[in-house]
């Protein structure tokens, strides 16, 4: 026991300085834990990967801050500054860099996981809903910080993002002008985006990583894994957290922090010209991770790339773990054998549709007049696509005989794919005046 | 024991500690929407000065015979093009797509605006060619005073599509 009442006259030993630290993280990390949630590739180590990656962030970029001077005519001098005149300068920059880039990816794969472990039901729940708001965080962080450096890519790229507020119905031009402090990107919105990014956003992060911690523990620990119709094990073998857990965790924050520094090391993120307002690039996109989006803007109705499908796929995201169930799937990987080969049947198709729709849609669908375009482009392709998941899970109901979670899930998988086959295509595959391109 | 206790007090049926529970709840509300209300307000002042700024200003593009039927001028001082039709009538129009607000450039052989950022066209006098934009380029007042031509940029004006009403003939 650890002794509370002070005692002015009784030293401080060695053994409670241990004690002390051993409660210390033992109260952050679990004390026992199963054996079989050991395994890396259970978790992949994902979501602690993400928290040594803010650690990063916030240690590269409380240092940026001194450097940094949040107004158009001083922002891109002073990171010049920082990239030219200090010590480690250029390193402290690529590390945030990287960091933030990697923690995108990496929070996205740990959602992933969870989803396909059955990781968001029961006490997880209301931890599913948390880790989504954490992630509109990071992302959030991320588009904030874009516009810091004031180059063309960023300056363009914040006007892209901006810009497409403004297509909400209603309110949208007021929320345009809210962002951007005024009616173009400017001085208010370099102050808004950093206040954003330096206090607000990292704030709200930190304190939900706490929550979102806690509920781990309070679901007691990462999901045991088990095999399909298996019950879970009642009397699972235990590992102590220290050594067992917390080594391991270590080994996988060193190794990432090993991979980021040689990655900020070899490819330094690049700092383009000043940002013009008069003059923008050709082609000019929005950050990789909202390319996504604006490849939707080229296919649908902003009404509906904007608002409308994104409004959906949030809302869905945010249900899914609440939606009516006819199986606990908690801790099965895929759900079932049959989940494992409907989800792969789901990104198989999403790969090779995809990318014929995209196509299709360049080649011959972009001119019809024939109707008003919200209806055009808006309604009636986003009812076929609709109609065409139904009848995609229908088949796979009918066919394969899945469950409902099967089904639900290879619905996430297609949609999962298409998105990413639309980012890829973006990032990739789009050239001068947005055209379709290869990119060699 | 006491914990089921002060749980049975906190019942609705007391009135006056229900009150108060619920004016707790609107003091609350209150303060939290005057916490929101100043931080807007905090962006407002700025916006306002900026506004003052750009009131008024009226451009002077030069006289008429400088520009020929035919053709777009762009203005790297002001934020617009000054176009000319071919019957000799101007139009000034801002270079803000109206699709996201990227620069939208004139390019000179295909005679169109071709937006670099999701491939919007617009022809000479703004009216949109190929979406995604869905309406035409916002334009400025042209003024034509004693053959000088001159642009009032203190006013954007929105419009769906293009009108001949909108053109000043010289």
């Amino acid at each position: 026991m650890i002794q509370f009442r002070f005692d002015p006259n009784r030293k401080v030993t060695v053994a409670d300085q241990a004690r002390v630290r051993k409660y210390f993280f033992l109260h952050m990390r679990p004390n026992r834990l199963p054996v079989s949630t050991l395994r890396y590739t259970h978790t992949f180590g994902l979501g602690g990967m993400s928290a040594v990656l803010v650690i990063l962030l916030i240690l590269t970029g409380a240092m940026m801050m001194l450097a940094y001077e949040p107004t158009p005519e001083r922002a891109h001098d002073s990171i010049l500054g920082l990239q030219t005149e200090t010590l480690f300068g250029p390193l402290i920059r690529s590390l945030h860099y990287w960091s933030a880039n990697l923690l995108i990816t990496v929070a996205l794969l740990h959602l992933l996981r969870v989803f396909f472990t059955g990781a968001k039901d029961g006490p997880r729940k209301l931890n599913w809903v948390i880790g989504l708001v954490l992630l509109a965080c990071v992302l959030a962080s991320n588009f904030t910080g874009y516009l810091l450096p004031w180059d063309q890519l960023s300056y363009w790229a914040v006007t892209i993002c901006t810009g497409m507020l403004g297509y909400v119905p209603g309110v949208g031009g007021w929320l345009q002008e809210a962002a951007r402090g005024g009616s173009d990107v400017g001085p208010t919105t370099l102050i808004i985006f950093y206040t954003l990014h330096t206090t607000v956003v990292p704030v709200v992060l930190a304190v939900l990583m706490g929550f979102h911690f806690w509920r781990v523990r309070k679901a007691r620990g990462v999901v045991v894994p088990r095999q399909a119709g298996e019950p879970a094990p009642v009397d699972p073998e235990f590992a102590r957290g220290w050594p067992d857990l917390i080594l391991r965790e270590l080994v996988v924050g060193t190794v990432l922090v090993a991979v980021v520094m040689m990655l900020a090391i070899f490819f330094a993120p690049e700092l383009g010209i000043p940002a013009n307002p008069g003059m923008s690039p050709n082609p000019a996109k929005a950050p990789w991770y909202f390319v996504g989006f604006q490849e939707l803007q080229i296919h649908f109705h902003p009404v509906f790339s904007i608002l409308v499908i994104p409004l959906v796929a949030v809302a869905g995201l945010i249900w899914w773990p609440y939606r009516r169930r006819e199986v606990d799937q908690t801790g099965v990987l895929f759900g079932s054998p049959t989940g494992r080969s409907t989800a792969g049947i789901a990104a198989v198709l999403g790969l090779v549709v995809t990318p014929l729709l995209i196509v299709a849609d360049e080649m011959w669908l972009q001119t019809t007049a024939w109707a008003p375009s919200v209806i055009s482009h808006g309604l009636l392709p986003c009812l076929i696509l609709a109609a065409a998941v139904v009848g995609f899970r229908l088949v796979l109901r009918k066919q394969m005989k899945a469950t409902r979670e099967d089904a639900d899930q290879a619905a996430f998988v297609l949609m999962g794919v298409a998105f990413a086959v639309l980012t890829i295509t973006g990032v990739w595959f789009r050239g001068a005046g947005m055209a379709l391109v290869w990119p060699w | 024991m006491t914990d089921i206790e002060s749980k049975d007090t906190r019942e609705p049926d007391l009135p006056r500690r229900n009150f108060f529970r619920k004016a707790w709840l609107v003091l609350g509300a209150l303060a939290t929407l005057q916490f929101l209300w100043i931080g807007f307000d905090m962006l407002r002042p700025r916006k306002r000065r900026r506004r003052d700024a750009a009131a008024g200003t009226i451009y002077t593009a030069g006289p008429v015979e400088r520009f020929e039927p035919g053709s777009v001028t762009a203005f790297p001082a002001g934020p617009f093009y000054l176009a000319r039709l071919a019957d000799g009538g101007f139009l000034a129009l801002n270079r803000t797509c109206t699709h996201l607000g990227c620069t939208v450039p004139w390019i000179e052989e295909d005679q169109q605006f071709a937006c670099p950022c999701h491939a919007s066209v617009f022809d000479i006098t703004g009216e949109v060619l190929s979406p995604p934009a869905d309406r035409a380029l916002d334009m400025y007042a042209v003024r034509i005073e004693n053959g000088i031509v001159k642009v009032d940029l203190s006013r954007t004006i929105r419009r769906q599509g293009f009108e001949t009403a909108q053109v000043t003939m010289p």
